[in-house]
């Protein structure tokens, strides 16, 4: 019990960090209809850009503003930064594509994606980074928290769930409930037709970029405060990221988060009770399961085309 | 060279072929018209046909050894043979079949991973190459059908992800596959070693001669290159080849004609991977060894831009593109050469500008009086600033034309790499003499950076130059080198 238990807390903080990436595909998906490779590495960025900020304020062991306030700053920088990176990526790289075969800005997306995995390298090296989150005001993010049972939920992991659930929602807000929310869900259902009436596409485009890469880099920095990060984890993580938006149904919000909760799940659970080397194969058998039996995903509506 | 599509070829003046729509012939003939003498060359070049060009190139790349004595080139020509062959099984999928196959690096891997289990002390199993060889080829080709099976139905998107996932696989399970319900399968992390050259009898091809790479693998590799690219031209030329690039152009419309299209997409995976695990098993006799990161992420890249830069669906073009980019990444290992390459592509790329307008030329001229400038007054404020190590190319002009700090501080390459493209980026959006103007300082910073931050770590470096190529290939010239502009009917 004990076991589930722990396993179902790694699930939800695993879950929700996944959530955040697979829904940066989804928004660009249903908008653009274009599988963004590099929106990994701009997860990988964000959390460069939280480890940048954290030396800044004085590292782990002695920061000059509070921790809470700590936190957030770097997540705020990540995902401003992030948010630039995404606009300058869809600019450059994704909008002279637009109406090219649709095998071009894959190929366009691959280059990014390697492009900005190995600059990282060429600047910071190939090092890990540690947040080392645990000499934060004497591990207190670690101590505290509360129990069920026998096992301990950390701060930490409550953290990183609430403020992905928060950004979540907040994302729902902006996409259900503001004008600008209103004129992407009109593109992503068609978008010439949104065109005509009158929506300015490629505002529509960017802003689809500014909230997909904000929510990677908050997700970058959030997962980076338990596991260290390196230039590479941005090709794992984007297809981490992808899988989920693909069970989900890709192109649907809740479905990104409920995908994101399912690999969680799936990966958290095999490596506590198969085997922790075998997990991908797990969670790559469930996607091609999902390939062969519900390839819409578990939200997502079944493509009808019309000739 | 017209190559895989039927109106790259001249349309004879009676009109377009049968099956050829007219419009489309009409605009081919306008881009292939040929003027002036230039433009008579041009025509007589083009009429070679195929296999003469084939002959040829292989004719000058079998006498490589004989003027190159180095081990280390011999070895790195071997190795851009296995790239051209490589490049080829890439086309008939991405080129001929135009599915997005993102795990076609696993299949190398399979190939070698395959032949290095039936021939090594790993199982005790050495069976003969004869068998070995068309057994792994075999594997290679029900391993791409298999994996194209449940990504059929799903669009290019899916597939890529299918696919990508599927390399991610291959990597978890060559590493891991050292514990595999408690057996040491694939060796893990280690790989497996000591795996038989290719033999035939009681002779072994050997892999090395007097202690260096030896020259019969080329050969091997030039020969295999040879059939496989024959064959899969005469594929391509088939009814199958045919079929598959009528799926790739519109799907719907080859399914409504009553093509197998389903059958057609796993039948171009199948080709790619067999190709591929064909080349992974002369990787795997030559190196001896085979281990999990050989076939991964880096490779894959390399190769797609191998295909793209050559013109994915010509096969010459591919090869091309092999060719171009498999010495490129060797020298750009080593700073010296890679300097030198640098300042040769910039002062070519300069001129062959300025053939076409004045303006570049004069910027190019400003660029170089620029740095000397630029030079002198931060030499003038502090001597510190250029006293950088200097590897002294070009008899020392390049030395007074970059700056090159004696000690890089630490915000100096990430403040000036970033810097240097926001200034790219800005001079793709401007226009006019604003452009011109932004050229110079651009520039400049571009001959700065290289010098002061990507020499410093030719590893990142060297790939960074391949996405940028690939991006910018995508953007500027999708359809490569040799490649067919395809001209569209909307």
């Amino acid at each position: 019990m004990d076991t589930f238990l722990q396993l179902t807390v790694d699930a939800l903080t695993l879950g929700s960090v996944y959530a955040l990436i697979a829904l940066g595909y989804t928004l660009v998906y249903g908008v653009l209809k274009l599988l963004n490779f590099a929106h990994g590495d701009v997860f990988m960025v964000g959390s460069f850009i939280g480890f940048g900020v954290l030396q800044l304020l004085g590292g782990t062991s002695k920061p000059v503003v509070p921790v809470w306030l700590l936190l957030v700053l770097m997540v705020l920088a990540a995902m401003v930064g992030c948010a630039v990176l995404g606009v300058v990526i869809e600019r450059f790289a994704y909008r002279p594509l637009r109406d090219a075969p649709r095998i071009a800005p894959l190929i366009s997306a691959l280059g990014v994606s390697f492009f900005l995995a190995n600059s990282m390298q060429l600047l910071f090296g190939a090092t890990p980074r540690n947040y080392n989150i645990f000499d934060l005001a004497n591990a207190s993010l670690y101590t505290k928290g509360f129990n069920v049972g026998n096992v301990h939920v950390a701060l930490l992991r409550i953290i990183t769930v609430v403020a992905a659930f928060v950004l979540m929602v907040l994302l729902w807000f902006l996409v259900n409930r503001t004008r600008t929310g209103k004129a992407m869900r009109a593109t992503s259902y068609d978008r010439e037709a949104a065109a005509m009436m009158g929506i300015d596409i490629d505002k529509v485009i960017v802003f689809t970029f500014v909230l997909g890469s904000a929510l990677a880099g908050a997700g970058g920095v959030l997962q980076s405060l338990r596991v260290p990060t390196t230039v590479a984890i941005g090709f794992v993580v984007g297809l981490k990221g992808f899988t989920a938006a693909v069970i989900g149904g890709i192109g649907s919000i809740p479905g990104a988060m409920a995908g994101g909760l399912i690999l969680g799940f799936a990966e958290s659970f095999s490596q506590g009770y198969i085997s922790t080397k075998w997990s991908d194969l797990i969670v790559f058998s469930i996607l091609i399961a999902f390939m062969i039996f519900r390839p819409q995903g578990l939200l997502g509506r079944a493509d009808i085309r019309k000739v | 060279m017209s190559d895989s599509t039927p109106h790259g070829s001249h349309v004879p003046a009676e009109g377009p072929a049968v099956g050829q729509d007219e419009w489309v012939a009409r605009h081919a003939e306008q881009r292939f018209m040929p003027g002036g003498p230039l433009g008579a060359l041009e025509d007589r070049i083009r009429r070679v046909p195929w296999w003469a060009w084939l002959i040829l190139f292989l004719a000058a790349a079998s006498t490589l050894p004989v003027f190159e004595h180095s081990g280390y080139v011999r070895y790195v020509a071997f190795s851009t043979v296995l790239y051209m062959l490589l490049a080829l099984g890439l086309n008939v999928v991405v080129g001929w079949g135009g599915l997005l196959d993102l795990g076609y690096v696993a299949f190398y891997g399979i190939g070698a991973y395959a032949y290095a289990m039936l021939d090594s002390d790993k199982f005790g199993i050495h069976l003969p190459t004869i068998v070995s060889v068309p057994l792994v080829v075999a594997i290679g080709a029900i391993g791409g059908f298999l994996l194209g099976l449940p990504s059929r139905r799903l669009t290019g998107d899916y597939l890529a992800i299918v696919t990508l996932f599927f390399l991610q696989l291959f990597q978890t399970i060559t590493t891991n596959g050292d514990a595999a319900f408690g057996h040491n399968l694939t060796g893990g992390p280690n790989g497996i070693l000591n795996v038989d050259p290719f033999h035939l009898g009681k002779h072994d091809l050997v892999v090395q001669h007097e202690g260096i790479f030896a020259v019969s693998y080329f050969y091997v590799a030039l020969a295999v290159f040879a059939v496989v690219f024959v064959a899969l031209r005469f594929v391509n030329q088939s009814r199958t080849g045919r079929a598959w690039r009528s799926q790739r152009e519109d799907p719907l419309a080859a399914e409504a004609m009553g093509m197998p299209v389903n059958w057609l997409k796993l039948l171009s995976f199948s080709f790619g991977a067999a190709v591929a695990a064909l080349t992974g098993t002369l990787f795997a006799a030559q190196s001896a060894s085979v281990f999990p990161l050989t076939f991964y992420f880096v490779l894959l890249i390399i190769v797609y831009t191998m295909v793209i830069l050559g013109g994915s669906g010509s096969q010459a073009g591919v090869v091309a593109g092999a060719v171009i980019v498999s010495p490129l990444l060797e020298l750009l290992r080593d700073p010296g050469k890679s300097r030198v390459i640098f300042f040769l592509a910039l002062v070519g790329g300069l001129l062959l500008m300025s053939r076409r307008s004045r303006a570049l030329g004069i910027v190019a001229i400003v660029t170089l009086a620029f740095g000397f400038a630029v030079h002198e007054i931060l030499g003038a404020i502090d001597k510190s600033w250029i006293a950088g190590e200097h590897q002294g190319g070009f008899a020392g002009v390049t030395d007074h034309w970059v700056v090159a700090p004696a000690h890089m501080a630490r915000w100096i390459a990430p403040t000036s790499y970033i810097g240097l493209i926001a200034a790219v980026l800005l001079v793709t959006m401007v226009r006019g003499r604003l452009r011109l103007a932004l050229l110079v300082p651009t520039v400049y910073l571009t001959a700065f950076v290289w010098e002061n931050v990507m020499l410093a770590k030719p590893e990142p470096a060297r790939y960074i130059v391949l996405g940028v190529i690939l991006i910018a290939l995508m953007i500027l010239r999708p359809n490569g080198l040799l490649g067919e502009r395809r001209v569209e009917i909307v």
